[in-house]
């Protein structure tokens, strides 16, 4: 399994990741290693079975849709690099 | 024997038995902290003036008779991916080294329940990420046995710190063996409950198919009682059952007459180590002497589980670790020109190597081109292993393995090459792909003197049965009678 440098440029930018020049190469030797080993997958004899997504039992026990209110503005804010009267701030999004 | 020594249910004895108070259990656990932290390195943050309050505090309620319960004062350590209200919660990244979630786990409202009291949140792989805590953005934890061995991961900490005495029990997280290996590594009792057992609200999401919360305890009986605190139903979690609750203390009955343990021969060849191959084979010597009837069989998915363990955990996290943008909490570079800047920055500056690894890694798999040679065939390889284990378990009641291939490695060897540090969990992934429950117990030592660790997996909902098998072999070897880890 080959990875290019332009895959991994590719994939960094779907995954919203920086990597740098000198990293690249590291990357791709990982990921090449990981990926050949992972390929083991196709070896296995699952040609005739449907996929799995979770666990098989339960996979989910509903509720009722209502709605609770989070009154602790204050708390969820704490957290917020940057904050403003009671709101996230954020860069300007539309130049 | 010095109190922080002790099991919860040798420590609830004493109180009954007014030989210990609440307040002198909670002061010995932090003198203990503060004597073995800095070499063990197991907590990011130590609560311990709070903690000495709410002891006096709860002690004088419980001597009132205004609050009532068994686990009235009973100290605990959790893992740091688990959120606590108002402290902080950092799953040993930079990406939330100042995050202090507004509420509590589902599993921390019940253990606040109960009043017992947090001494602070252990160390971790950076977002579970990881089988040796090395990849902690704050700190390396030892390994309380040789404290230049890694204690395993990634619930490292937790591990650690309980086979160390600073904690009589902890909670951890099991993605892909996170709370097993640890727990055979440093010679002590972990459980990874049936995938929806226990309620995941609240732990930060890793790969949340696979992610469980579980004990790590000093043994079995407390490995029992702390999945009847943790354990049921959640209207916050949908993945979490609503079975029936059941007491899995009622079910440690020391006997194994008549069970049948099937030992599945591929997890005994290549890549286990000599030493705990001899272990295992003494554990089954003793169960089948214990009255157990054992029977070997053909498993062959362990590499399958491993290779579609690392597709699909990592395509979860690179979804799941998406919300970290740097916009409403987390960190945040302190340098950008633009919103996508802000975002690719913050990214790339908060998160560590291995978990920027382990995203580009489960992009790969997820982008188009690749999804269906590697997502969905890791999909069906699930499918896959449930069917094994599900033909596993029409003729057995429980399967043996090793918990690891070897015992604990030293601190250092592993850590730069990532495929290695996968292959380390070979055994233990299968479980979680399958949903199925698994216990390591300390089945021995090794010439060196460290811990080497047996894997018990049950049936989805089985906790019973390999609570009581694991229950029973405690009994017979007595390994904490004759062994204690050392700090050399």
């Amino acid at each position: 399994m080959e990875v290019s440098k332009e895959e991994i440029l590719h994939i960094a930018k779907l995954a919203d990741l920086e990597i740098e020049e000198k990293e690249i190469e590291d990357y791709i030797i990982n990921l090449e290693e990981i990926l050949n080993f992972a390929n083991i997958v196709n070896n296995a004899p699952v040609e005739e079975l449907d996929i799995t997504v979770g666990s098989k039992e339960e996979v989910n026990v509903f509720r009722k849709d209502e709605i609770k209110i989070f009154k602790d503005n204050k708390s969820l804010l704490q957290n917020a690099p940057s904050q403003d009267q009671n709101m996230f701030k954020i860069p300007k999004v539309i130049q | 024997m010095e109190v922080t020594e002790l099991t919860v249910h040798e420590l609830q004895e004493k109180i009954k038995n007014k030989e210990l108070t609440i307040t002198q259990i909670t002061n010995s656990y932090i003198e203990r902290i503060k004597e073995k932290e800095k070499d063990v390195q197991a907590f990011v943050t130590v609560i311990d003036n709070d903690a000495k309050k709410q002891a006096s505090e709860l002690e004088e309620k419980a001597t009132k008779g205004e609050i009532k319960g068994e686990y009235i004062g009973i100290p605990i350590g959790i893992k740091d991916n688990i959120c606590t209200k108002g402290i902080k919660t950092t799953c040993s990244s930079k990406m939330l080294e100042n995050f202090i979630s507004p509420y509590d786990a589902t599993v921390m409202e019940k253990i606040n329940q109960e009043n017992m009291i947090n001494l602070g949140k252990l160390n971790m792989d950076e977002f579970a990420m990881g089988g040796s805590t090395e990849y902690s953005y704050f700190k390396k934890t030892r390994n309380p046995w040789n404290l230049n061995k890694v204690p395993g991961g990634s619930s490292g900490g937790s591990a650690a710190a309980v086979a160390a005495n600073m904690v009589p029990w902890a909670l951890g997280s099991d993605t892909g063996g996170s709370i097993r290996e640890p727990a055979s590594f440093c010679g002590v009792v972990g459980l990874k409950p049936t995938y929806g057992l226990v309620s995941r609200y609240g732990v930060v999401a890793f790969a949340s198919s696979l992610d469980q919360i579980g004990p790590i305890t000093k043994d079995v009986t407390d490995s029992a009682m702390l999945l009847n605190i943790i354990a049921g139903h959640d209207e916050k979690d949908t993945t979490s059952s609503n079975r029936e609750k059941v007491d899995y203390t009622k079910c440690l009955k020391n006997d194994v007459k008549g069970l049948k343990i099937g030992v599945p021969k591929e997890f005994f060849g290549e890549g286990i180590n000599q030493e705990v191959k001899e272990a295992l084979e003494n554990a089954i010597e003793t169960y089948k002497k214990l009255g157990a009837e054992i029977e070997e069989f053909s498993l062959d998915i362990a590499k399958y589980s491993l290779a579609s363990y690392y597709i699909i955990a990592c395509a979860e996290a690179s979804s799941n670790l998406g919300r970290f943008d740097g916009i409403r909490y987390g960190y945040r570079t302190p340098e950008f020109s633009n919103l996508k800047e802000l975002y690719k920055k913050s990214r790339s500056e908060g998160f560590g190597a291995e978990v920027k690894r382990r995203i580009i890694l489960g992009t790969y798999v997820l982008s188009s081109g690749y999804y269906d040679a590697y997502y969905k065939k890791a999909q069906q390889v699930r499918t896959l292993v449930i069917n094994e284990f599900n033909k596993g378990f029409e003729k057995y009641d429980i399967i043996l393995t090793p918990t690891s291939p070897t015992v604990a490695f030293d601190i250092g060897s592993k850590s730069s090459n990532p495929l290695e540090m996968y292959l380390a969990d070979i055994c233990t992934v299968s479980v979680n792909i399958a949903g199925l429950p698994g216990i390591s117990i300390p089945c021995g030592i090794d010439k060196q003197g460290m811990p080497i660790g047996m894997q018990l997996i049950g049936n989805r909902f089985c906790e019973e049965k390999i609570l009581n098998a694991a229950y029973t072999f405690e009994q017979e070897i007595k390994f904490r009678e004759k062994y204690k880890p050392e700090f050399k």
